[in-house]
């Protein structure tokens, strides 16, 4: 009975205190994007961003109708795009396996020098994105498919490489232990233990990768590594707007068969 | 007899079980490899060039220069990651009502409809293109990038909250409907709980992949530090431009690992 008075008449979920800090830290929310808003428009000039929708209508009406008579033309690119995204996936995963082996806890040889090499290998390539490689590597080793398939290729190694060390990390001990029982050598544990458990991974992560890849080939013609992306830059500088359409229709269509593509392989492997 | 066994073992096809398929894949990824090759066409004389300054790149990227053009990189940066919190908040105030909507185990079957059609749009058109066309509409500047971020954060957050949403435990949401509450009172009670830690987590997550497709967009014009690393590699400076890209790096490892311990915290 006495400690009554301490019970409250109303059930709540959270303490006072607990709501009190939830209400600080929406307030902090609001006021660091209030701040972080003025500091971004400091610069923007307003008469621009209120003349937009004249603008878009402008755009819009120089868009339609597509023409068409442009589309033969885009083939021979679109096949590089292709070219592109695959030769840059099978570059990616050649160069991400070593790395990922070496990433894995329970697969690299030493611990404290190669797995953090490996491990900051995969987050600088996943941090920077293939349209900047492809802009470092065009300006390095000049313009063309080639610089696209690098980039596609070093961009690729991040991704892969950390899904696979992942799925390596997560393989059953027990099989690979099996192994070693029957005096395998460290190749032979690789080959019979590691390698059959990650295959099915290895394959799904390859083709979702492969998957994103040709998404992300179609732009890089922009900085000038070849591909459709360097047909949407020559109409786009020439204003030819119904052009652009025809381009951007067809990377659409693009996007959505390799993605189906991709679905179908995946379904068929896991 | 015994010589007919094989020595080695080796694991039997698992998907093509037909031989004359798997000799038909080979042949078939053979010519395909072949013909891609050689629709590759290198100017070998450019790249033995441009060796010279891939070597300088990488002495760029081994002895960066943060101070040389620091006004230009911390401009750069405070609009970058200006651009990506705003983006993100407004962003994820924009697709949670077009996610609720998308839905289909909230809302009739139109706005499902409607809203999964938003989603679709948002999520097909790549940042980048998104990026050219609103920098020809809203002129040059951090603006564009956060109206771009804005778009691709809507497209994300809003199939992944309705993914979530579709994926409840109905179980608790029949028992506030069987108290006889109202549609809101149903979210309110019953979604909101159920799916607020994931839509924090998602939150986070979108905020540290904006922050990276920031600094691309900057390259076509919409701001942001990827404005600066273009015109660091058009100048040739590879010694801030590798600064760029290490500074780069360090805040998208700050951002992941921060993020992944504030998901692990929240959930």
């Amino acid at each position: 009975m006495s400690n009554s008075s301490t019970i409250p008449a109303e059930w709540s979920h959270r303490s006072r205190v607990t709501r009190l800090a939830i209400w600080a830290g929406w307030l902090a929310l609001v006021a660091l994007f209030v701040w972080c808003w003025q500091v971004m428009t400091e610069t923007t000039i307003w008469a621009f961003v209120w003349d937009a929708p004249r603008q878009a209508g402008d755009i819009g009406g120089r868009m339609l109708p597509p023409e068409w008579s442009y589309l033969p033309e885009l083939m021979q690119p679109l096949w590089d795009t292709l070219n592109i995204a695959t030769l840059g996936t099978v570059g990616g995963v050649v160069l991400a396996v070593p790395v990922s082996l070496l990433a894995a806890r329970n697969t690299t040889p030493s611990v404290v020098v190669l797995r953090p090499v490996a491990l900051f290998i995969i987050v600088a390539s996943r941090s920077i994105n293939s349209l900047i490689w492809a802009l470092l590597l065009v300006t390095i080793i000049g313009p063309g498919l080639l610089a696209g398939i690098i980039a596609i290729a070093l961009r690729s190694i991040g991704f892969v490489g950390k899904l696979l060390y992942e799925a390596i990390e997560e393989t059953d001990p027990k099989q690979i232990e099996a192994i070693r029982a029957t005096g395998a050598g460290p190749a032979q544990v690789l080959t019979y233990g590691v390698v059959p458990q990650v295959m099915p991974a290895l394959w799904g992560i390859s083709v979702f990768r492969w998957d994103i890849n040709i998404r992300e080939s179609t732009i890089l013609g922009l900085v000038g590594a070849g591909g459709i992306g360097l047909k949407l830059n020559a109409s786009m500088a020439v204003l030819a707007w119904d052009q652009v359409t025809v381009i951007l229709l067809l990377i659409l269509a693009t996007v959505v068969v390799s993605e189906w593509i991709s679905a179908v392989i995946r379904r068929a492997i896991i | 007899m015994s010589s007919q066994y094989p020595t080695t073992w080796r694991r039997p096809p698992q998907v093509l079980t037909d031989r004359r398929w798997r000799i038909a894949l080979q042949v078939g990824l053979l010519i395909y490899l072949v013909l891609a090759f050689g629709s590759i066409d290198v100017n070998w004389q450019r790249v033995s060039e441009g060796l010279e300054r891939g070597q300088r790149f990488v002495m760029g990227f081994l002895q960066p220069d943060f101070m040389s053009r620091w006004r230009d990189i911390s401009q750069g940066l405070i609009e970058s990651l200006t651009m990506t919190l705003t983006s993100s908040v407004v962003g994820v105030m924009i697709s949670v009502p077009i996610g609720i909507g998308a839905a289909r185990n909230l809302v009739p079957r139109p706005v499902y409809l409607v809203c999964r059609s938003i989603v679709a749009v948002s999520r097909s058109l790549q940042e980048v293109i998104v990026a050219i066309f609103l920098v020809a509409m809203f002129g040059f500047g951090p603006f564009a990038g956060f109206l771009t971020l804005t778009f691709a954060t809507i497209g994300f957050i809003a199939k992944l909250l309705a993914d979530d949403i579709e994926e409840i435990d109905e179980t608790q949401a029949e028992a506030i409907r069987a108290t006889g509450a109202s549609w809101f009172q149903l979210l309110n009670y019953a979604i909101q709980p159920q799916v607020m830690p994931r839509l924090v987590g998602l939150s986070l997550y979108r905020l540290d992949i904006n922050f990276r497709e920031s600094a691309v967009i900057g390259i076509v014009g919409a701001g942001g530090i990827g404005a600066t690393l273009n015109t660091a590699i058009d100048r040739y400076e590879y010694d801030s431009a590798g600064a760029i890209l290490l500074i780069v790096i360090a805040i998208v490892m700050v951002a992941e690992y921060s993020s992944s311990y504030l998901r692990k915290f929240l959930q």
